[in-house]
């Protein structure tokens, strides 16, 4: 805030609370339908928005498994959380550190066939992944990786969007910092190292949070990845409770549903203390 | 947007290169090439039967006026998602970043869409919109809106375009923000104490230091549009009715997935692929020229 | 950020799921790849269960796959890959894809036969098997979850309508009039439906002993052609649109999206899948009642029998001599009456053989659960060749070009003429690309 100005304070909340309203109105409905019976849900016309009683056995269900009142039984949310943790932090943590290094390469060397490199790695934005879904498959196959974390996680580090947002920031970075560490006889990775990592730690936090929530909600590549229980993701879970033609626990789903989204969410508060207003202006 | 001064090495960039180059060539060139050349094949599913027919699946897609119609669908609803997810994204952040204390619960708030993943927010807009649980659909209704995405083409265009840019609008809101908060505060109290006031100092300043990270998003936003919106299209509409939601990457995924026709469905990923690089290209060589990377 | 943490950590992790643990087996595995979620998972799980606990040889381990679809692409590209599941479970409009694809899969009878099992055709539900039936009588795949199409009704809002509850509808005609007093008692939504291919074309054809497709519907060769602008087909979806018109029928969207809505109470009637039992039995706050696929009584040959739906399990090729025999064993296993009357009461689902549906009969079942059984009557009857089945290739397309062109009847935007030729047209041009891809 530069300087006071009431009026403009308080429009920024009202359109921050109605922006917050109509963005986290989805999820205020998946909140109430998990604390409401399946019979609640499924007779009403609509479903009512009034929170139910029924919070507690619902999430202890969906976290811990066991038998609902109809005689369903409910596999456990919580190894599934697991395998989608360390699916998300593997997934989260080995982008930033392929990325960041190849984005410092494209910038900062001058390289030859630099720009073909930066494209080749850019277009795997550009393919739809059903067309090469199926291959990946045989390659992953081929590999041995089938039902493993490997498995899970290598083939989905292979895209741009880490490498684009570091080079971009790089591109803003002032050259005087590079001049003042080579004056100093700085090698290159001492450059990364003190000076441009600290740098980009606001967007190696807003990449951390993506990056995390993009490995968290994998739902087709475990899929066909997978055979073994014990390797499926909480998406997966989600999904094998929501039957089309018989009954469905729907407050369960709901459920499970919340509890998958309360470590990305948890992942973003965590990230706060990254998010540092000035940083640049401080270390300049 | 070259950098003047760069580092000396023949090797050292090779080697910063070499993990993320072999990812890529293993598990995306190697599949992806092996997945496109199945668009000059015609085969049953599981790979039997192989035949090579040329330019066949090509040319059976551009004589099929309902899948030259998808184009304008597909250009419509791109336009309508960026264009809504980067304007209200870019609002929200402006003003999350003046009330900078209370920002990090707005953050927190705003972020929760991005975390629903694909999957599962396909059921929640059933649920909001489906009969007979769906809240939404029935306020609408009961606004008098005539509202019904299951055989109006305008309602089930809207559904899908709200759908989409919900769970952009985090994305973009979470990018700008970053975006925000790493331009000089210095920068903005001089022009402040110069008397300008807060719009002309985002038309002046913060927007032009903005334009890496809106460039970005645009990029990333168009390519969202094009390629990762089969999902929500698939759990609300599924393409209807008759074709109207029926944007060119659900049909890749309807004929790869469900209609086990690889054949077209790579083909038409070519079609795709060749019209995204070639907007991307047109956004780096067009408007990267007006990116400020100070 | 602390970089070297990170990275150890990373590299320890990716060490730990590298190494992908097998344990010895004294057993032979049989993976069963399927698309049961919710309560029917739990079916799958138990059925397995029963079996792997019956003997000590073999150990299925049923695999949830996602959707129908997700299963078949994950089966397209284990297969692709060489390390395809032993059973899987295919949706039926994908039977003739499964068929086509030579050298891909191994005939059930082929599998029962070569393991030493009895198997008896004979034995199994005729207008079920017959489905999953080859013209020379081999049974291609194992007819395992099957429904067909029923008539739903609220008998709550008959009743505050001044119709009789146990008295449904049982021609169209008598459909239309009953929407008509419920339209006028104030009700919203009269009718509805679900699967409108299946239910309003594919099985409306059937039984009333129309083809749907000629060559009997695709079982006789993979030149048939589709049918359905004919003059009875037409007739029916004409009145289906001028009930829409009149709010009679309001269309609640595609697959079975329209299920929820009558369990809800908000719809009174509606046509799907018998296999909806379950849901209305546990949901609805109303007194529900189920009867025969509604007709026209004027045509010659009505009712005759209808259509099924579902699922059947597919035996892949390219597995070991010994596992294929553990695959004969879960299907016999499968078969018995007590196991396919025990799921036939579970699930709504068909019973698979002819003494199960009279074990069913037998203990009183039918008796009190009134309704459970106008599915079965519906389909143990001798089949013609109208209604044996429907075999087409491409069917997931053609039934998705069905659902758009008859969305725009009920939106008002096409005749039904002019749809009903269209489906016909864009039909053709899938079933020609079928034919010419698998000559």
């Amino acid at each position: 805030m530069i300087e006071r100005r009431p009026v403009l304070t308080i429009l920024s909340h009202l359109v921050l609370l109605l922006g917050v309203l109509i963005v986290a109105f989805p999820v205020y409905v998946t909140i109430v339908a998990s604390t409401q019976t399946t019979a609640q849900i499924t007779q009403a016309i609509p479903m009512s928005l009034v929170p139910g009683d029924n919070m507690l056995q619902t999430y202890r269900l969906a976290l811990f498994g066991g038998e609902t009142e109809s005689g369903g039984r409910i596999a456990p949310a919580w190894p599934m959380m697991w395998v989608s943790l360390v699916t998300a932090l593997l997934i989260s943590v080995g982008k930033i550190v392929i990325s960041m290094l190849s984005a410092f390469a494209i910038v900062y060397f001058r390289f030859p066939f630099r720009g073909l490199v930066f494209w080749m790695i850019f277009i795997t934005l550009m393919l739809p992944v059903e067309v090469r879904i199926g291959p990946t498959y045989e390659v992953v196959s081929n590999l041995g990786m089938l039902n493993s974390y490997a498995g899970l996680t290598i083939p989905l580090i292979a895209s741009a969007t880490a490498t684009f947002l570091f080079r971009q920031f790089f591109l803003t970075v002032p050259d005087e910092l590079v001049e003042a560490a080579r004056m100093d006889g700085a090698s290159p990775m001492r450059f990364f190292w003190d000076i441009l990592l600290p740098l980009s730690r606001t967007s190696i936090a807003a990449l951390f949070v993506i990056q995390f929530i993009y490995g968290w909600n994998q739902y087709l590549w475990p899929l066909l990845v997978t055979t073994n229980e014990s390797m499926y993701p909480v998406v997966m879970g989600i999904r094998r409770l929501i039957s089309g033609d018989a009954y469905t626990e729907w407050n369960v789903v709901m459920a499970t549903a919340m509890l998958a989204m309360l470590p990305p969410a948890l992942v973003v508060v965590l990230m706060q203390k990254w998010f540092v207003k000035g940083l640049v202006d401080s270390e300049k | 947007m070259e950098k003047k001064v760069r580092f000396k090495s023949q090797w050292l960039p090779w080697v910063l290169i070499a993990p993320q180059l072999v990812i890529v060539l293993v598990f995306f060139f190697w599949p992806a090439g092996q997945g496109l050349y199945q668009s000059v094949l015609e085969e049953d599913a599981f790979g039997m039967s192989r035949e090579f027919v040329g330019l066949q699946n090509f040319s059976r897609l551009f004589n099929d006026s309902l899948y030259l119609e998808s184009f304008q669908t597909t250009a419509l609803f791109s336009i309508l998602v960026a264009v809504c997810g980067l304007t209200v994204a870019l609002l929200l952040a402006v003003m999350a970043d003046r009330v900078w204390r209370a920002a990090n619960i707005y953050k927190t708030l705003l972020i929760w869409p991005y975390a629903v993943a694909p999957a599962v927010a396909g059921v929640l807009w059933v649920f909001m919109f489906a009969s007979p649980m769906g809240v939404i659909a029935f306020a609408l209704r009961w606004l008098g809106l005539n509202w019904n995405h299951l055989l109006d083409s305008r309602d089930a265009m809207t559904l899908i375009v709200v759908a989409a840019v919900w769970k952009q609008i985090s994305y973009n809101f979470l990018f700008f923000l970053a975006g925000l908060q790493s331009i000089p505060k210095s920068l903005l109290e001089a022009a402040a104490i110069d008397g300008a006031t807060p719009w002309h100092r985002f038309r002046t300043i913060v927007f032009p230091l903005l334009s890496p990270t809106t460039f970005f998003l645009l990029v990333i936003n168009v390519v969202y549009a094009f390629f990762d919106t089969f999902a929500i299209i698939d759990a609300t509409t599924h393409g209807g009715p008759g074709k109207a939601t029926s944007i060119l990457v659900y049909k890749v995924y309807y004929d790869g997935f469900k209609a086990m026709d690889m054949g077209s469905s790579a083909a038409q990923s070519v079609i795709l692929m060749v019209i995204v690089v070639c907007l991307t290209v047109v956004q780096f060589r067009l408007i990267e020229r007006k990116v400020q990377y100070a | 950020m602390n970089f070297k943490f990170s990275i150890a950590a990373v590299a320890s992790a990716l060490a730990l799921g590298a190494s992908v643990s097998t344990p010895a087996q004294a057993q032979t595995e049989i993976q069963w790849w399927h698309a049961m979620s919710g309560a029917l998972g739990e079916w799958v799980n138990d059925l397995a269960k029963d079996f792997n606990d019956s003997q000590k040889n073999y150990k299925v381990v049923p695999v949830f796959k996602g959707t129908y679809d997700e299963a078949m692409t994950a089966a397209v590209a284990a297969f692709r890959a060489g390390n395809a599941p032993h059973i899987l479970q295919v949706f039926e409009v994908g039977t003739a894809t499964m068929m086509a694809s030579k050298g891909a899969i191994v005939p059930v009878t082929e599998v029962m036969s070569k393991a030493g099992i009895k198997f008896d055709p004979a034995a199994y539900v005729p207008a079920v098997a017959g489905y999953y039936t080859a013209p020379n009588g081999q049974m291609l795949s194992f007819p395992f979850n099957s429904s067909t199409t029923v008539f739903w009704y609220n008998k709550d809002a008959f009743q505050a309508a001044g119709l009789d509850p146990e008295k449904p509808p049982l021609t169209w005609p008598e459909v239309i009039a009953a929407a008509k007093k419920l339209k006028d008692s104030g009700h919203k939504c009269p009718f509805t439906t679900s699967w409108i291919s299946w239910t309003q074309l594919e099985s409306f054809s059937a039984w009333h002993n129309t083809e749907f497709a000629t060559q009997g519907n695709g079982m006789k060769g993979n030149d048939a052609r589709l049918a359905v602008n004919g003059p009875l087909q037409t007739r029916h979806i004409q009145n289906l649109a001028d009930m829409a018109k009149d709010g009679l029928f309001v269309y609640k969207g595609r697959a079975n999206a329209a299920d929820p809505v009558f369990v809800a109470g908000e719809c009174a009637m509606t046509t799907g899948s018998s296999a909806l039992y379950g849901n209305v039995k546990r949901n609805a706050k109303f007194a529900f009642g189920t009867s025969t696929l509604p007709y026209y009584s004027d045509v010659s040959g009505a009712p005759q029998n209808t259509v099924i739906g579902g699922a059947s399990l597919w035996v892949m090729a390219g597995r070991k001599a010994d596992e294929y025999k553990g695959v004969a064993q879960f299907f016999d296993f499968l078969s018995r009456p007590e196991e396919a009357a025990k799921s036939h009461q579970r699930t709504g689902y068909l019973p698979l053989t002819i003494a199960s549906f009279e074990l069913t009969e037998k203990s009183g079942f039918y008796k009190a659960n009134p309704g459970t059984d106008i599915s079965v009557t519906q389909m143990i009857r001798k089949t013609t060749d109208n209604s044996r089945g429907i075999r087409l290739g491409n069917f997931v397309q053609i039934r998705t070009v069905i659902d758009e062109e008859l969305e725009q009847v009920w939106a008002g935007k096409k005749t039904t003429k002019d749809a009903l030729d269209t489906i016909v047209k864009r039909g053709n041009e899938l079933l020609e690309r079928f034919e010419k891809a698998n000559r």
